[in-house]
């Protein structure tokens, strides 16, 4: 281990040493304050003498009189089964009062990319109980399917209803959940924990915080820590992980000011250039792997900014993750709950999981007809508002209709209410008898003969 | 094994030091190499090129993450540009960016990527059979093929004397098994022909002479090969927003094109994806010889964790593959999925070298990186005097779906295809959801000849007059928004009806029916043509008088919108047709 007196500059999360001897890219570095106290950091730059280090606890107190310690190995962090159920701090030190983890093994948090060809195809479909997204865009096992949503709706609420429903039909393996908290407030955390505790979801679930008031930098090293805890229980244990992780968007502003510390290049709107990069080596950790068992979910959550999808922030993640759901500001003013847009939201491995032998053979069918038919309905309120509604046709009023339905009687439930699949699929049959037959050209006879006739008999409830 | 080049100058190993890391960029210092020269760097020996000099510092971009490297650890030359190896085995292989086969990775170092690991790219101990086609005492002339092994059973390899190796033949084996690295050829002067060849990847493989494009991709796509055709040895780009299904469009090209090979580029896109096609592949029917697709295809996959300079190779060492097919007079198609990552990562590594940013931080060379990319498309008349192509597509991510960007445009400024995916288009989930009003083709017009020789001396006029009824139907939208439908004349509402089923029925395709995803030409032409004609039976009969409701409750209407789907679509049509004209004779009958 190499020790250095030897700081000449400060600036925002950065140091700067000089007079250093052959220091590692990437090391992990401990920085003793003259008040006693220990900050951690990692070397951002290299070079014969000079060394770029940036702190993740931020640099406040830090002087030229602070001793660096260079550790020669990147930042590894103990891992071990003991976790579950308990809380840590953003840099993985226990919050709860407990005792320290005792390691099983240490590992890199950068993790290493899952070579392509040793992962496994997602197929499994994970049921959330939310019928807008079981039924419309499914979540499966080993994908990243965040939820894009806007400053003051209620994605936590439907995270935590995922967290708190989320169950894989007919199977009993061992599945956890890891909620990760980048710079949210600590009212907002609270809600998280004493929601989990009610629930005893903790008891299955790993907590790691890094709230508003907490160093910024540390935000970079959060993720990157659940996620290696979640990949060592996903492939060490067999367990099926699901890692919440709220707010990305915090996550990217601590990436820009690292950027801009380091007077780098900036791209669009300030982000440094290498966000995809940053993001996908996030993002990418979910998977499954040939031969092992467990797999790692993620939901990321982000506030867009400005309710701006094409704001860098999810646009990149976008192209990332494999689809989104988004939270509508139109339907939350409707007081419709959970307030989830379908039309742009989108699962792009929803085709792999759902079907015979897996959901329902009806569903794919189903979802198709909901989303044009709904898709239509929308176009309407549009020409209604200039035309009126009287110019209609009679089959548009009841795609009018329809879509109004489809709001009240599909997308709307309660925070509580765990929705089976098959109850989705039924209620978005039911909505779907209210049309004209022959407007259904996305379902064949036979499915319409099995699971909707029986509709079309029945009192008209939705009404 | 890296010196044993068949192309190219040999210098002696050099070794400097390394002086400086900032992420995948590494200055070295006391070293004598070469621009683009490769070298090892670190102990563990990782992969990186030369990609400045200045003074006595040589700047290099290293292919594997970097962690762990110190100031003052070697730096070796190896004498030779980053280069790929090209033989009998490239079929049905899946690399990384660097061509490293991603199966033996797994083996070497288990299911993650670590690094510092070799692995060649072709493997060195199989033995293929080879037939010799030259004897002793012919002339073997620059690109020209000694041989064939067969790569699989419907694939013959043709065994090629490099581009730069020409002369008599004094040896060459008979029939027989050989690996890839025994000698099979010598000539009068001293070189060698073996079963594999080294390429640099930045540097085009040479030919003889470009030709015109004139003869279509055939992709089985209704939108693409009526409407925006891509000829062979043409360029296309795909820009669209995120959820706009470049990657569907792209799988799909990959799976249905009419070429003999396909190389598929997943560069810095995601590791599920390419997971898809692996598992896909294997058990689709390749359009042409009938045998499984990835026979036919070579994937290189270079997810978005993976190494970002090892992502800005991938579309080289795809494309110097591509040209090696080219080359023994195959046509070839390759696909790159996304350019717009490639391009951030030349952004990245520009960034790390302070260089002064163009627009929106890309490096000002972009364009002409770009542009030199989709140049080395093209029909040529190979080294060898066979007729081969390279088809390039690329699809592009532009920020926000912004097609204003530096990457859309510079490619729209080179590529003659544009296909325009649209994210409402796909929301109502109208697949593929390319842009009828914005996509163009520049290759229509020197594609319209072998069309109308080859398809039907229609062609032409049906496709006309279907953009026409769409380019109308867009600008009647306007007035339907502000007065309803039901205001329009009857034959402008009936032209709404019939680009209703042109948009539907033929723009539309099911990429998930086993019919309806991939459509003859013949098929196309004849559902495009069967539609058409009921538009001008329709126009005339409501000229005559008729109410608009009885032509669209005709039974051949409803019978069109199904055809697509049906196996016995020839017959089917022509009963349509028949129908068509007695239901319509009856309609005028009634007036």
């Amino acid at each position: 281990m190499k020790e250095y007196k030897t700081i000449t500059s400060v600036t925002g999360p950065l140091i700067f040493l000089e007079n250093t001897e052959n220091i590692g890219y990437g090391e992990y570095v401990k920085i003793n304050l003259s008040d006693g106290s220990v900050k951690r950091g990692q070397v951002l730059d290299t070079s014969g003498s000079r060394v770029v280090v940036q702190v993740f606890e931020g640099t406040r107190n830090i002087d030229k009189n602070a001793y660096v310690k260079f550790s020669g190995d990147v930042l590894k962090i103990p891992v071990a089964y003991d976790m579950l159920g308990r809380v840590f701090s953003g840099s993985g030190d226990p919050l709860d009062g407990g005792p320290k983890v005792i390691p099983e093994a240490r590992l890199d948090i950068n993790g290493l990319p899952i070579n392509p060809y040793k992962r496994a195809p997602p197929h499994e479909f994970i049921q959330t109980g939310v019928s807008a997204i079981d039924g419309m865009n499914s979540l499966i096992r080993g994908q990243k399917l965040p939820i894009f949503s806007g400053s003051g709706l209620p994605h936590n609420q439907l995270a935590l209803q995922i967290a708190r429903q989320a169950t894989v039909l007919d199977c009993t393996e061992s599945f956890a959940v890891i909620f990760v908290a980048m710079g949210i407030t600590e009212e907002e955390a609270k809600y998280f924990i004493s929601d989990f505790e009610k629930t005893g979801a903790l008891e299955r679930g790993i907590v790691f915080l890094n709230l508003a008031s907490d160093p910024s930098i540390e935000r970079l090293i959060v993720p990157r820590i659940a996620l290696t805890t979640a990949e060592f229980f996903a492939f060490n244990y067999d367990m099926h992980m699901l890692v919440i992780m709220t707010d990305m968007t915090n996550y990217c502003e601590a990436l820009r000011e690292i950027g801009s510390a380091r007077e780098e290049v900036p791209g669009r709107r300030g982000y440094p250039g290498y966000m995809y990069t940053d993001l996908a080596s996030i993002y990418e950790r979910a998977g499954r792997i040939e031969g092992k068992n467990g797999s790692v979910t993620q939901v990321p959550i982000l506030t867009m900014p400005g309710d701006d999808i094409t704001h860098p922030i999810p646009d990149l993640s976008g192209y990332i993750t494999e689809g989104q759901i988004i939270v509508s500001r139109d339907l939350e003013r409707k007081g419709v709950y959970p307030p989830i847009d379908v039309l742009p939201s989108l699962s792009r491995l929803m085709s792999k999981g759902i079907g015979k032998d897996r959901t329902r053979e009806d569903h794919k069918s189903v979802s198709d007809q909901l989303y044009a038919a709904y898709a239509e309905g929308k176009d309407l309120r549009g020409i209604v508002s200039i035309v009126g509604k009287e110019s209609l046709s009679k089959s548009d009023k009841l795609f009018l209709d329809f879509a109004d339905n489809f709001e009240r009687n599909f997308v709307a439930q309660k925070s509580n209410e765990n929705r089976g699949i098959q109850t989705t699929l039924d209620i978005g049959w039911e909505i779907l008898s209210k049309l004209p037959e022959d407007k259904l050209l996305r379902v064949s006879d036979e499915l319409i003969e099995k699971y909707m006739r029986r509709f079309m008999n029945a009192p008209n409830k939705t009404d | 094994m890296l010196l044993e080049l068949t192309c190219g100058v040999i210098n002696l190993e050099n070794k400097g030091t390394i002086y400086r890391i900032s992420g995948p960029v590494v200055t070295a210092t006391n070293i004598d190499a070469k621009m683009n020269e490769l070298v090892r760097v670190g102990k563990e020996g990782l992969f990186g090129e030369v990609i400045e000099i200045d003074y006595d510092k040589t700047i290099i971009q290293v292919y594997e993450d970097t962690s762990l490297l110190k100031p003052g650890d070697e730096v070796t030359t190896t004498g030779m540009p980053l280069s790929v190896d090209l033989g009998p085995g490239l079929l049905g292989s899946i690399y990384d960016g660097v061509q490293r086969p991603l199966p033996k990775l797994s083996v070497l170092m288990g299911e993650f990527i670590k690094r510092g690991a070799e692995a060649p790219g072709i493997d060195r101990e199989k033995k293929w059979k080879f037939f010799p086609l030259k004897k002793k005492g012919d002339i073997v002339n620059y690109g020209e093929a000694i041989g064939y092994v067969d790569e699989n059973e419907h694939t013959k390899h043709f065994i090629m004397s490099p581009p730069n190796i020409t002369g008599t033949i004094i040896e060459i084996l008979e029939e027989g098994d050989y690996t890839v690295e025994e000698v099979l050829c010598k000539l009068d002067n001293g070189a060698v022909i073996k079963m594999y060849q080294r390429w640099p990847v930045k540097v085009p493989r040479p030919f003889k002479d470009k030709m015109m494009p004139n003869v279509p991709l055939v992709t089985g796509k209704r939108i693409i090969d009526v409407l925006f055709p891509l000829a062979k040895g043409g360029t296309a780009a795909i820009p669209g927003p995120f959820g706009s299904g470049k990657t569907v469009t792209q799988q799909q090209l990959a799976k249905w094109s009419d070429t003999k090979v396909v190389v598929y580029i997943g560069c810095g896109e995601r590791g599920n994806e390419m997971i898809d096609v692996l598992t896909e592949f294997p058990k689709l029917v390749d359009p042409v010889t009938g045998g499984p697709l990835m026979n036919r295809t070579v994937l290189i996959a270079n997810t978005s964790n993976m190494p970002v300079a090892a992502r800005e190779a991938s579309i080289y060492t795809g494309i110097t593959i591509a040209e090696y097919y080219r080359d023994m007079g195959y046509d070839v198609a390759l696909m790159a999925d996304s350019t717009s990552r490639w391009a951030e990562a030349m952004r990245e590594i520009s960034s790390r070298l302070e260089e002064m940013p163009g627009e929106e931080g890309y490096p000002a060379y972009l364009s002409s990186r770009l542009s030199s990319f989709y140049e080395r498309a093209g029909i040529v008349v190979t080294l060898g005097g066979k007729i081969g192509s390279v088809t390039v597509i690329g699809a592009v991510s532009p920020p926000g779906g912004d097609f204003s960007e530096p990457v859309v445009q510079n490619t729209l400024r080179i590529t003659k295809t544009f296909w325009a995916l649209d994210s409402n288009l796909s929301q109502k989930r109208h697949f593929p959801s390319i842009n009828w009003l914005e996509s163009y083709s520049l290759y229509y017009d020197s594609l319209k000849e072998w069309f109308e020789s080859k398809i039907s001396v229609d062609w032409d006029r049906t496709r006309a007059e279907a953009m026409e009824i769409l380019q109308k139907e867009a600008e009647l939208q306007e007035i339907v928004q502000l007065v309803g439908a039901d205001a329009l004349p009857p034959d402008q509402q009936f032209l709404l009806e019939i680009s209703r089923m042109i948009r539907e029925i033929f723009l539309q395709q099911d990429s998930y029916h086993e019919v309806d995803e991939f459509h003859s030409l013949k098929r196309q032409f004849s559902l495009l043509n069967a539609i058409i004609r009921f538009s001008r039976l329709g126009n005339n009969a409501i000229e005559n008088g008729v109410e608009i409701d009885k032509i669209i409750k005709l039974e051949s209407k409803a019978e069109i919108s199904k055809v697509r789907y049906r196996k016995d679509f020839e017959s089917k049509i022509g009963s349509i047709n028949e129908t068509m004209s007695k239901e319509f004779k009856a309609l005028l009958g009634e007036e």
